[in-house]
C-alpha cells in the first residue's frame, strides 16, 4: 500500500511537467506582450523593449520554459505581473474560499444524491423513481450560471432571504453551495441508482435475505457497500473538479476563489499567475484522485489486495 | 431412531412469474411432505421449477415478477404463506435455511467470512457480537476450515471452501429444515464428494431435515431418503429412494434413468429423453410430458392425469396408472 502511494506520487512529476509545458506553450503563442501590459498601453517602446530584455522575454521559447522549470524546482514561480506579489501567496490566499465552497457543494450533493439514488433503486419504476430521474435529468442539463442567477433572483432579490454574493459567513455560502451541489447531486443520484440496481440483483443479496437480515440492513449494509465504488468515483471527480475552481459559480456569486483568480489572470495575460494556478489545480486534482483510489481499498478488500 | 413427526407439508403450491411477455407457470400445484430429519431429493431438469419451489418455501420469490398464486406451506403447523413478513424473517436462516447453487457469487465480497457467519447468529440468537464471532469460529472449524481464517474475505477462498462457508452460515442456527439448491453443481467432482459428505454428516448430527435440489441422480442415491421427480412445474413421481431406483414408474423417471450410461453395458451413444422441456409460458394441455412421452396416446393430450398412489406412498402422476392408457410395462 505504501509502495503504491509512493508510486502514484512519483507519477505526479511527469503530469506536472506535461501540464506546465502545454500551458506555457499556449501562453507563449497567444497574442499580447506582457511587458506592454505591465507598463500600460501608453509606455514608450524603448522602455517596453528594455523590460522585455530584463524579463528574458526575448530568449527562445525552450530557454524560457527551462528557466521557468528551474525556478519552479526552487519553489519560485515568480510574481504576478499585475499585483507584483508572489503567485503562490495569491493562490493560497484564495484557496480557503474555494475549499469551503467545494466542501459545502459536495456535501449538498451527497446528502441529496445518495439517499435519493438508493430509494429510486429499491423502488424502481415507482412514482418516486420517475420523479427523481426527471429531477436528475434537469439537474445535469441546467446551466450552472443560469441556475445560480435564478436562485439569486428568487432568494436574494425578491425574497431578500440570502445575500447574492461575496464570502461573508454561512448565509453567503448557501446559494453558491446549492448551485454547485445540484448538478453534482444529479450525477450522484443517477450513479447510485444504477450501481444499486446492479448490486441488489446479486446472489449475495439473496443470501443476506435468506439469513433473515432486516430489509433495511440488506440495503444499507450489504448492498450499499458493494455499490459504493462507482459512487466514490463520481464524488471524487466532482470534488477534484470543483476544487480546481468552479469558475462560473464563483463569478456569478463574486466568490473570491481560485477559479476567478485563474480567469482574471488569463484575461490579463498574467503568465506566472496562470501557470501557477494550473499547476496548483492539476496537483490538487491528482491528490483527490489518489485519495479516491486509497478509499477504494478501504471499501473493497479485493482492490486492496491489488495495490502492491 | 428418527421421530416420524411431520415438519413440512406443502399443498397445491403454485408460483407464477407474471411478465409482459406472458405468464411463466414455474410451479403448478405441487404437494410435498417431509418429516423431521428426513431428506427429500427434488430432481428435475433445468427449468422444472425446483429453485422456484425452494424460494417459495423461503418466501423469497422475487416479486415482481414472481407471485405465489395459491397453496399452503405448513411448517411446524404454521402456514408460512399467512404469517407476517417480520415473522417470516425470523424463520429464515434460523429454522429454515438455504444453501445456494453458486458459491462464487453467494457470499458478500466486502465482508469477512467471519462477519457473514456471525451475522446470522446475531440476528437469531440473543448473543453479543463477540460471542457470535466465537460461535462463527466454531462453525468454521466444524466445516473444516481453520478458525484463523475468520477475518479473511471470500475472494481469498476457493470454490469448495466458499461452499463450506455457506454451509456454515446455513447451519449456524441449527435449522429444522435445510434447503440445498444444487449445492455441488458449481464444484468439481472431487470437491463435490467432500461437500456432500460434510452436509450428510452435519445433517445427521443435528437431525436436520433437508430438501436437496439436484439434477444428479447419483447425488440423490447417496444422500436422500425419498425422492420427488419434477417436470414442468409438477411433481410427476414421489417415492422412497429404494422404490424409485428399483421400480421407477413414470415414463419421465424411466427416461431419466435410461439416460444414464450403465457400467456393465457397452454404450456408443447416450440415450437422452427426446425433445426439450416445454416453454413454461405455453405449457402443453393434458399431461405436460405427452409431447416427449414414448407411450403417449390421444387421451394424454386432453386429460390431465391425477396423482395415483401405487403402494406405500409411491405416487405417480400418469394416465397409465389410472388404467386409461394401455401399456404393459414402462421401460
Amino acid at each position: 500500500m505504501h509502495k503504491y502511494i509512493l508510486h502514484r506520487l512519483l507519477l505526479l512529476i511527469p503530469v506536472i511537467l506535461g501540464v506546465t509545458f502545454i500551458v506555457y506553450s499556449i501562453m507563449y503563442l497567444t497574442p499580447g506582450d506582457p511587458a506592454q501590459i505591465i507598463l500600460g498601453e501608453s509606455a514608450p517602446p524603448e522602455k517596453v523593449e528594455q523590460l522585455r530584455e530584463e524579463m528574458g522575454l526575448n530568449d527562445p521559447f525552450i530557454v524560457q520554459y527551462f528557466r521557468f522549470i528551474k525556478n519552479g524546482l526552487k519553489g519560485d514561480f515568480g510574481r504576478s505581473y499585475s499585483t507584483r506579489r508572489p503567485v503562490f501567496e495569491e493562490i493560497f490566499a484564495r484557496f480557503p474560499a474555494t475549499l469551503k465552497l467545494t466542501i459545502a457543494g459536495v456535501l449538498v450533493a451527497i446528502i441529496i444524491g445518495i439517499p435519493v439514488g438508493i430509494i429510486s433503486a429499491t423502488k424502481q419504476y415507482s412514482l418516486f423513481d420517475n420523479v427523481s430521474m426527471v429531477g436528475a435529468l434537469l439537474g445535469v442539463s441546467m446551466p450552472n450560471f443560469w441556475f445560480g442567477l435564478m436562485l439569486v433572483l428568487v432568494f436574494s432579490v425578491t425574497l431578500k432571504w440570502l445575500p447574492s454574493g461575496g464570502d461573508n459567513g454561512l448565509s453567503s455560502l448557501v446559494l453558491p453551495a446549492i448551485t454547485l451541489g445540484t448538478s453534482a447531486a444529479a450525477l450522484i443520484t443517477r450513479m447510485t441508482r444504477s450501481s444499486m440496481l446492479e448490486v441488489i440483483r446479486q446472489d449475495y443479496i439473496r443470501t443476506a435475505r435468506a439469513k433473515g437480515v432486516l430489509e433495511k440492513k440488506v440495503i444499507n449494509k450489504h448492498a450499499l457497500k458493494n455499490a459504493l465504488i462507482p459512487i466514490i468515483t463520481v464524488v471524487g471527480l466532482q470534488f477534484g473538479y470543483l476544487l480546481g475552481g468552479a469558475v462560473l459559480t464563483e463569478t456569478v456569486f463574486s466568490w473570491p476563489g481560485v477559479g476567478r483568480l485563474l480567469v482574471d489572470a488569463i484575461r490579463q495575460k498574467d503568465t506566472p499567475m496562470v501557470l501557477a494556478s494550473v499547476v496548483f489545480v492539476s496537483v490538487t486534482f491528482s491528490f483527490v484522485n489518489l485519495m479516491v483510489d486509497i478509499l477504494y481499498a478501504y471499501v473493497d478488500p479485493r482492490i486492496k489486495s491489488q495495490y502492491k | 431412531m428418527r421421530e416420524n413427526k411431520e415438519l413440512l407439508n406443502i399443498e397445491n403450491l403454485a408460483i407464477h412469474y407474471i411478465t409482459d411477455d406472458g405468464t411463466v407457470k414455474a410451479v403448478n400445484g405441487i404437494n410435498i411432505k417431509l418429516n423431521k430429519g428426513e431428506t427429500l431429493g427434488l430432481v428435475g431438469e433445468t427449468g422444472a421449477g425446483k429453485t422456484t419451489t425452494a424460494l417459495g418455501i423461503m418466501r423469497l420469490v422475487p416479486n415482481p415478477p414472481g407471485e405465489i398464486m395459491s397453496g399452503v406451506i405448513e411448517f411446524e403447523g404454521r402456514d408460512l404463506l399467512k404469517i407476517s413478513e417480520e415473522e417470516m424473517r425470523k424463520i429464515r436462516g434460523n429454522k429454515i435455511s438455504m444453501i445456494f447453487q453458486d458459491p462464487m457469487t453467494s457470499l458478500n465480497p466486502v465482508m469477512t467470512v467471519g462477519e457473514q457467519i456471525a451475522e446470522v447468529i446475531e440476528i437469531h440468537q440473543n448473543v453479543s457480537k463477540q460471542e457470535a464471532m466465537e460461535k462463527a469460529g466454531e462453525m468454521l472449524e466444524l466445516v473444516g476450515i481453520p478458525k484463523a481464517r475468520l477475518n479473511d474475505y471470500p475472494h481469498q477462498f476457493s470454490g469448495g471452501m466458499k461452499q463450506r462457508v455457506i454451509i456454515a452460515i446455513a447451519l449456524a442456527c441449527n435449522p429444522q429444515l435445510l434447503i440445498a439448491d444444487e449445492p455441488t453443481t458449481a464444484l468439481d467432482v472431487t470437491i463435490q464428494a467432500q461437500v456432500l459428505d460434510l452436509m450428510n454428516n452435519l445433517k445427521n448430527e443435528f437431525n436436520t431435515a433437508m430438501i436437496l435440489i439436484t439434477h444428479d441422480l447419483g447425488v440423490v442415491a447417496e444422500v436422500c431418503d425419498k425422492v420427488a421427480i419434477m417436470y414442468a412445474g409438477e411433481i410427476v413421481e414421489t417415492a422412497s429412494l429404494e422404490q424409485l431406483f428399483e421400480n421407477p414408474k413414470h415414463p419421465y423417471t424411466v427416461g431419466l434413468f435410461g439416460s444414464i450410461p450403465k457400467l456393465d453395458e457397452e454404450v456408443d451413444r447416450l440415450k437422452p429423453i427426446k425433445g426439450l422441456m416445454p416453454d413454461p409460458t405455453n405449457l402443453p394441455s393434458g399431461c405436460k410430458f405427452h409431447p416427449r412421452c414414448p407411450y403417449a396416446k390421444d387421451i394424454c393430450t386432453k386429460k390431465e392425469p391425477k396423482v395415483t398412489e401405487l403402494e406405500n406412498g409411491h405416487k405417480v402422476k400418469c394416465l397409465i396408472y389410472e388404467g386409461l392408457v394401455d401399456v404393459k410395462e414402462v421401460k
